[in-house]
């Protein structure tokens, strides 16, 4: 097994936000079960702002923990500045993932992106 | 908290015995055996009483032992040497697609070398399928190599009969034993094998060392080149603490070998009939019954084997997975993709392997604490959704 940071530990054991929004105003929905995780992030927001981020998550270690770190993350932000949280920001604020498990960030950026457009596709409609 | 460790089909702890048996070849009888003063003769002897201990266990002649740097070097010495030996005879060799990756890559790598591998698939229980290895045979097929239990899954191979449709047809017959020698009865006679690898730290011997078994008469070319040890058929001077302490843990693995295959078999039984009741939609892999006496792999839909194996860590417990988020790798273990199961359940997976030394209060608790870890899992799982 890889050597996970404490915060990622923390992350893991203790995973901020999980579960479902009732009514959620963006779901991204990312990952497949053939590589071994997917991620589901729901978004509720208040004019503009992220007022409330959940999420499940079906993976290793590093998934659930930067799942967990990306809701801690944009709860409280706006639409901008979410859309600037990129995989490496939520790594940084993990103090670092394993180099194999790089990818199990990408997972926390796709989910994000993926749920803002569903916000923005959302109020088009 | 004391740690509870269940993953010996990855390595076992080195036996004290072991040990003190080997101390005194490291720094009072030092001597090179290949040398002819008398400092020399003890290692010899040495190693020469660890070669007649071996034989007699497997049923061999000692000469039909070649000490080897362990299970991974005895796999590829017996399926290079032996395609090249014969590599005038043909080019094709069959195995199984549930093999160790030393006996796997082994062969992706002859494959890439002009030889021709056929991977014979197994059955849901990862059995292979004796009529599509039959099947597979052809006027040039030099070498058939089937593991004798697996690695992940502990389902024991049907070697015997392998060997008898490989003799029939003039075929050489290698088994990898790693996983068996000094668990279950293995004798090269009864297998009908012609070439059997094992390695001495899965049965609490030292790691570095093993063995290949190979047939006498069989042809085979070496693959380390230098001087004249072990017959010419493997140069470098010989690991003689490692040979020493290999002969040691045969020597107690055989004493207890039939007592302790009862034990385990009832601790992995209870075990698994446990996990299975307590913990809704899990499944064993494997042969319910045609398998390792310490070996138990079990897949929780809906969440992924690393992380129960963090969360096992925690309380102290040692497994092991076939998710492929434990290696670099994304693909998920091959061997439970052949017995086909999902990827998502491949990723699900929990090895644990028993010891001499598991108690039933170890398993006991494990039994207590998984189905909570289980649960905490799969509640934030978008896949599971019951």
């Amino acid at each position: 097994m890889e050597q996970y940071s404490e915060k990622v530990m923390d992350h893991f054991s203790n995973p901020r936000n999980v579960g479902t929004i009732e009514n959620p105003d963006g779901v991204g929905h990312v990952g497949n079960p053939m590589c071994g995780d997917v991620m589901e992030l729901q978004i509720k927001v208040k004019d503009n702002i992220i007022v409330d981020a959940k999420f499940r998550t079906f993976g290793c270690g590093a998934a659930i923990a930067t799942s967990s770190m990306a809701t801690e993350l944009v709860i409280g932000k706006s639409i901008d500045e979410a859309q600037e949280i990129t995989n490496k920001v939520v790594a940084e604020a993990l103090n670092g993932l394993p180099p194999v498990k790089m990818h199990c960030s990408n997972l926390a950026e796709e989910a994000l992106e993926a749920a803002i457009k569903d916000y923005k596709s959302r109020q088009k409609a | 908290m004391k740690s509870i460790y269940l993953d010996h089909a990855a390595t076992c702890p080195t036996d004290p015995k072991v040990v003190e048996t080997m101390l005194p070849y490291f720094s009072d009888h030092y001597g090179n055996p290949s040398s002819i003063y008398s400092l020399s003769r003890t290692t010899r002897n040495a190693i020469e009483n660890a070669r007649t201990i071996l034989a007699s266990a497997i049923g061999a002649y000692p000469k039909e032992i070649v000490f080897t740097s362990g299970g991974s070097e005895s796999d590829n010495f017996a399926i290079k040497g032996i395609a090249h030996a014969l590599k005038d005879k043909g080019n094709h060799i069959i195995t199984s697609q549930i093999e160790h990756h030393a006996v796997l890559y082994t062969c992706k790598f002859l494959e890439k070398n002009g030889y021709d591998i056929t991977y014979v698939p197994v059955d849901e229980h990862g059995t292979i399928k004796l009529e599509e290895l039959k099947k597979a045979i052809r006027p040039d097929t030099i070498l058939i190599t089937v593991m004798h239990a697996n690695n992940e899954i502990g389902t024991i191979q049907p070697i015997r009969q392998i060997g008898e449709i490989a003799k029939k047809h003039g075929i050489k017959f290698h088994t990898d034993a790693v996983q068996t020698f000094g668990h279950i009865p293995v004798n090269a006679n009864d297998l009908n094998v012609d070439l059997l690898s094992i390695s001495a730290h899965k049965f609490y011997g030292p790691k570095g060392v093993g063995a290949l078994y190979i047939r006498k008469g069989t042809k085979i070319t070496p693959q380390i080149h230098g001087g004249d040890q072990e017959r010419r058929r493997r140069a470098s001077t010989e690991n003689v603490p490692g040979i020493v302490g290999l002969g040691k843990a045969v020597e107690i693995a055989t004493e207890s070998m039939a007592d302790e295959a009862d034990r385990q078999t009832k601790l992995r039984n209870d075990f698994i009939k446990a996990i299975l009741e307590k913990i809704p939609d899990s499944r064993l892999n494997g042969h319910p019954v045609n398998r390792l006496p310490n070996n138990i792999n079990i897949s929780f839909e809906g969440i992924e084997g690393e992380s129960i194996l963090l969360n096992l860590d925690m309380y102290g417990i040692a497994a092991s997975t076939g998710s492929a988020c434990s290696s670099s790798s994304l693909e998920p273990s091959h061997v439970l993709l052949s017995i086909g199961l999902t990827h998502e359940l491949a990723h699900g997976s929990v090895r644990f392997s028993l010891g001499k030394h598991t108690t039933r209060e170890e398993l006991d608790r494990v039994v207590d604490i998984l189905p909570g870890i289980i649960q905490k899992l799969r509640a934030m799982s978008p896949l599971y959704n019951k």
